[in-house]
């Protein structure tokens, strides 16, 4: 690994509730991620794999300790500025999909885009763009309703990646999918990162999706357990 | 950024439309009742001040009795008007265009077979004048009827098909009472007063056959002045009520034992009635616009709850908390906007179809239309505020987490 870190996490502790009842989510997190990694952070529920990504996903500050997004703190930015820096940097997908009922799968995907305030147009014509990447073509106009699971997911995907942001970040992406479509989405995810360099960032708990990652960061208790790199397979 | 917002909140109605539609009713209730009712009032003030114009043109009412009645009731005998009092009046009185005597009594008039009670009023062709009447049949009386009391009569359009029903009155002989009466014209149909009395319902004589034939005295019971032009009534009121005085030799520390009514006066009361009327009518329909936006803020508060986690995504997507508030405000205000709108097109419609109703003109003011607008995308501000200020201070991974 070369240059500058994307992403870089100081010693960030984050403590909730106060004396007997004061919960060490995170303790003395060191973390670095560079532009193009795709990682995997696995670990227990409790382990503090979410807060991670609450943190790195600017939903929430550390009580200490520094956060970096290339090179610069964030500790000093207030609740819309973070707003700002997830609207441009970061692009989102949840386990749940989370995408907006009754609302069609085009809609779904300019939503980010309508907030950078785009012109319609092109609007519209980056989100069928994003659409057409993940393979769906052709389904603009479905609502999630009317969309399979895996559907539904590749429509998140493209709501991540339709505003090109400097990582992915995907809380247990493949939670609520059978095996086969899993592996179809992880495969799109390892395309997106290969194709378009995009650093993906993805906590899972299952190994067999861990393994498409280059990098798998374990969590036990607040603290990195273990660290290492998976040499590519493929 | 703002067409923006507006965009999510028309998609955002079109997702719920029939909540949005049950949030938007009573909002479009209150301005449909709002402009409803202030237009039928309003045109209930016109249409009453134009009936009492439609009695005659800057009429001026004379009658004996005093006007300033004491707990006692009225003190002493009423003394009846004459002749001479009305021979004076014509003379002395300046801006004067027109003077009618009336004196009548309620009889009953008898045709072939038919018979009708009706009011049997003795007067002069100053009547047509003074009275806004016209002759549509026949004509009015020659001076040497009059002048020599002879038994005519011009019937009302009421009296005329009661007892004539499609025949031809003219030349027609009718009884009044115990006396017999040729028919020389039929007068022109006004329909109701603005007090709710049939005005076709009357035969009118000349006031000496009547008086004569009929009452057998030669009082006069009531003298009706028109003054020629609407600013000259104050002064003529004045000049009539001087006169009276000295003919009826009141002293100066005595009350009048007549009165003179003008009946713009009556037109201003009836007016100023009927408009606090409409006041009133319109403030009770503001409260249910009031308990509409009411709703709306109810709706909009459940819809926060509902759609936490939609929140959550919006700001994990890069809402800022502004943009979250201006959605959910823009929602609240395209709601009540919408509802308003709704309720002017309803509100007109259910005004124009009242006013058919009852027979009033449909006075449609732009004025009270804006307010009402105005008023709707308002309440949508005030009562969409707490609710969308609500939503934008949730927090991001709470309402992500939230099921």
């Amino acid at each position: 690994m070369s240059g500058a870190p994307l992403i870089e996490l100081r010693s960030v502790y984050r403590i909730y509730g106060r004396g007997e009842a004061e919960i060490r989510a995170l303790a003395a997190v060191d973390l670095a991620i560079h532009p193009g990694e795709f990682v995997a952070v696995m670990g227990a529920s409790g382990s503090g794999k979410s807060t991670c990504m609450n943190i790195v996903g600017c939903l929430d500050t550390p009580t200490s300790g520094a956060y970096l997004f290339q090179g610069v703190d964030t500790g000093g930015l207030s609740r819309d500025q973070r707003a700002l820096l997830r609207r441009h940097y970061l692009g989102f997908v949840f386990q749940g999909f989370n995408l907006l009922d009754r609302t069609t799968a085009l809609e779904n995907v300019e939503l980010p885009l309508i907030y950078r305030g785009m012109q319609r147009s092109e609007r519209h014509a980056r989100a069928r763009r994003a659409l057409d990447k993940v393979g769906l073509a052709g389904r603009e106009r479905h609502t999630p309703a009317e969309l399979s699971g895996g559907q539904q997911q590749r429509v998140a995907i493209a709501r991540a990646i339709v505003s090109e942001p400097a990582i992915l970040l995907a809380d247990e992406p493949t939670g609520n999918l059978d095996t086969q479509r899993s592996h179809e989405f992880m495969r799109l995810l390892v395309e997106l990162n290969r194709e378009e360099g995009l650093t993906v960032v993805m906590v899972t708990h299952e190994a067999d999706m861990a393994d498409y990652a280059q990098r798998i960061i374990r969590f036990r208790d607040g603290r990195v357990e273990s660290d290492s790199t998976v040499e590519s397979a493929a | 950024m703002y067409w923006n917002t507006l965009l999510l909140a028309l998609r955002e109605m079109r997702r719920n439309l029939l909540r949005s539609t049950l949030t938007m009713l009573g909002i479009i209730i209150g301005v449909a009742a709002v402009i409803t009712l202030v237009t039928l009032g309003r045109g209930a003030t016109v249409h009453v001040a134009s009936e009492i114009a439609g009695l005659g043109s800057n009429l001026l009412h004379l009658r004996p009795g005093s006007r300033n009645r004491g707990p006692g009731g009225i003190s002493g005998p009423i003394e009846p008007f004459s002749l001479a009092d009305v021979k004076a009046v014509e003379r002395e009185i300046g801006g004067v265009k027109a003077i009618a005597p009336i004196a009548s009594k309620t009889l009953l008039t008898v045709y072939g077979n038919s018979n009708w009670s009706t009011r049997v009023n003795g007067t002069s062709n100053g009547y047509f004048a003074a009275r806004n009447w016209a002759v549509s049949h026949g004509r009015p009386f020659t001076e040497s009827e009059l002048q020599s009391g002879r038994s005519v009569c011009i019937l009302g359009a009421t009296v005329r098909s009661e007892l004539f029903d499609r025949e031809d009155p003219l030349g027609a002989s009718l009884r009044l009472g115990r006396v017999s009466c040729q028919v020389v014209g039929v007068l022109e149909s006004k329909g109701q007063s603005p007090f709710g009395s049939d005005q076709d319902d009357q035969i009118l004589m000349p006031l000496k056959a009547y008086q004569r034939r009929i009452a057998g005295n030669r009082d006069v019971n009531l003298i009706y002045v028109s003054a020629k032009r609407s600013e000259l009534t104050v002064k003529v009121k004045r000049d009539i009520e001087q006169l009276m005085r000295q003919r009826r030799r009141i002293a100066s520390d005595q009350d009048d034992s007549f009165n003179v009514r003008d009946m713009k006066e009556v037109a201003a009361r009836v007016s100023s009635t009927t408009r606090t009327m409409t006041s009133l009518l319109g403030a009770v329909a503001t409260v249910s616009l009031l308990v509409g936006g009411i709703g709306i803020m109810n709706i909009m508060l459940v819809s926060v709850t509902e759609r936490t986690r939609e929140i959550g995504i919006r700001l994990a997507l890069g809402a800022r908390e502004r943009n979250v508030l201006l959605q959910f405000l823009v929602e609240a205000v395209v709601l009540s906007s919408v509802g308003g709108v709704s309720g002017i097109v309803l509100g007109v419609l259910s005004a124009w179809a009242g006013a058919g109703m009852l027979g009033v003109p449909l006075v449609l003011s732009a004025e009270i239309i804006l307010i009402a607008f105005g008023f709707s995308a308002l309440v949508g501000v005030v009562f969409g505020y707490f609710p969308a200020r609500q939503a934008a201070r949730l927090d991001p991974i709470q309402a992500l987490r939230h099921e």
